[in-house]
């Protein structure tokens, strides 16, 4: 079980979040532009990184908010909790305090 | 319905299968991943398409990853076409292996329930039965006094949170002892001349211009014309290495086994709805697999609150669980795609053929996908049973969507 904390909440079970997916994914700036190519990279491929991960979390059953955090996936480490609309850090830094914010 | 469950008549365990060769500096083709998929394909390669000079590479020892890792369930009660024909192939090939391979790996047709708890389910299992029969799979539905009869210590009450409302159950179906399987290719494809190269990390690959010419180890660099990549969870790492990109994700998949009991589970079930798998082993041991963690990992393991999930729903459907205790609990690496479905074909760059994507139900599908694979390396075209299930249909928009049959949602 993760031990997630919500830049919102502070620490909570993983149980209490639902999982997004690879961050930073923008929707594409004119869908009608694109060919099938590119329209299948934009559905259906994701990073699938072994290492540091940029991923979306939401916290369900807390505040609703939606959220980034970089985690490792092989030793499952949270890296950082940042917010949507920001960068991946580039460090592999200290996750923020939950409440801090 | 056979139920050997007799745990006195298991055999001995082998002496060497294989031997463990130096890997030679060249071969005509390279398979990376020596688990179920990969011997499989070895095996057909030797077999029906006459290529010996061949090596499989596993990065670890043989068998150790998803191979090692699974529930063993057999089943090809799928919903499309495409689906069915690969799945109802591979379960016509477990039928005939043991003998072809000479080798006993304790196959047993013991069937398959899919239990429905909604009318949802009901509906969708019973539009299931009649795809299955429309196919030439073998399946019926039965009603809760029926799956009472066939499994008798299941709780098909009404005064649980989700009733059993029925099933669908496919008699063919089964398990079968998976090291004994992996064992039983390995065998036969170093009687044929294939090299199995154990600890043997892929590391790169050489490539002259867009075509795959080699690929680099930590055991040194070996030239081959074909690679043929069969890494489940590892599938994405590898492409990347080769400059190519797979709509794969990797997430853990746990399953647990209790200590051994005496047999009392004659059949398999499944619970899509209330999310747990149980079958008993021919040893004993009650096994139970879980479903994905939601998250991307590589770590082999994954978090708590799943298998606690799982363990609730088991108690509920079997209240006789309720006082057996977990032996040990694991976790694989399973390539999820976003339609449930395998991806075994060619790849962007040439020579090099990939078989991964079966997610959450590989196992069933080794002899297919050996044998469908084995065909494209070959031949460097597809067969017909793996050709719907290319790269390319994530572009063309062919998805065969498979989430209801899966039975584990991705």
């Amino acid at each position: 079980m993760l031990l997630i904390s919500c830049p919102n909440c502070g620490p909570r079970d993983e149980t209490e979040f639902h999982y997004g997916g690879q961050a930073h994914v923008a929707y594409p700036e004119d869908p009608n532009a694109l060919n099938d190519r590119e329209w299948a990279e934009y559905l259906f491929y994701r990073d699938n990184t072994k290492g540091a991960y940029a991923e979306r979390w939401v916290h369900s059953t807390g505040c609703r908010q939606w959220f980034n955090m970089l985690r490792d996936t092989v030793s499952y480490e949270i890296q950082a909790v940042y917010p949507m609309g920001s960068q991946a850090p580039t460090t592999t830094a200290q996750a923020p305090e939950g409440a801090s914010k | 319905m056979s139920q050997d469950h007799d745990h006195l008549h298991l055999p001995e365990h082998p002496d060497f299968l294989w031997r463990n060769p130096e890997p030679k500096s060249s071969y005509d083709a390279v398979i990376v991943g020596g688990g179920g998929h990969g011997l499989a394909t070895a095996y057909f390669l030797a077999k029906n398409h006459g290529m010996t000079n061949i090596a499989v590479l596993e990065k670890g020892w043989l068998a150790g990853g998803n191979m090692a890792r699974n529930t063993t369930i057999i089943r090809s009660n799928y919903l499309w076409d495409e689906s069915a024909a690969i799945y109802e192939h591979a379960l016509k090939l477990w039928e005939v292996l043991p003998e072809e391979l000479e080798y006993d790996f304790l196959f047993s047709q013991r069937g398959v329930m899919n239990l429905a708890h909604t009318l949802g389910d009901v509906r969708e299992s019973m539009r299931r039965v009649g795809a299955n029969k429309l196919n030439g799979v073998d399946a019926e539905w039965l009603e809760p006094d029926q799956v009472k009869e066939l499994c008798p210590i299941l709780n098909v009450s009404d005064n649980i949170r989700y009733p059993v409302m029925g099933a669908t159950y496919q008699p063919r179906a089964g398990i079968a002892k998976h090291d004994h399987v992996a064992w039983a290719f390995a065998r036969k494809c170093d009687e044929l001349g294939v090299d199995i190269i154990q600890n043997c990390e892929v590391t790169g690959f050489l490539k002259d211009g867009n075509r795959v010419v080699g690929v680099k180890t930590n055991r040194g660099t070996i030239n081959t014309e074909k690679v043929g990549l069969a890494a489940a969870g590892h599938s994405s790492v590898l492409a990347e290495m080769a400059g190519f990109r797979l709509p794969i994700q990797s997430h853990p998949l746990q399953a647990l086994v209790s200590e051994l009991h005496e047999p009392v589970h004659p059949t398999v079930v499944m619970s899509n709805h209330v999310h747990v798998y149980v079958s008993q082993a021919h040893k004993g041991e009650l096994v139970m697999g879980a479903g994905v963690d939601s998250y991307n990992g590589y770590g082999q393991r994954g978090s708590f609150h799943v298998i606690e999930e799982q363990m609730a729903a088991a108690v509920e459907l079997f209240p006789i669980f309720a006082r057996a205790h977990v032996l040990r609990t694991w976790g694989g690496i399973v390539d999820t795609t976003m339609d449930a479905s395998p991806i075994v074909g060619t790849t962007p760059v040439e020579n090099m053929f990939v078989n991964c994507g079966w997610g959450t139900g590989g196992f069933k599908g080794t002899p297919a996908a050996g044998l469908t694979f084995a065909h494209t390396i070959a031949t460097g075209a597809p067969h017909k049973l793996n050709e719907p299930f290319s790269l390319e249909r994530f572009e063309t928009g062919a998805l065969i969507d498979e989430h209801g049959a899966a039975a584990v949602a991705h």
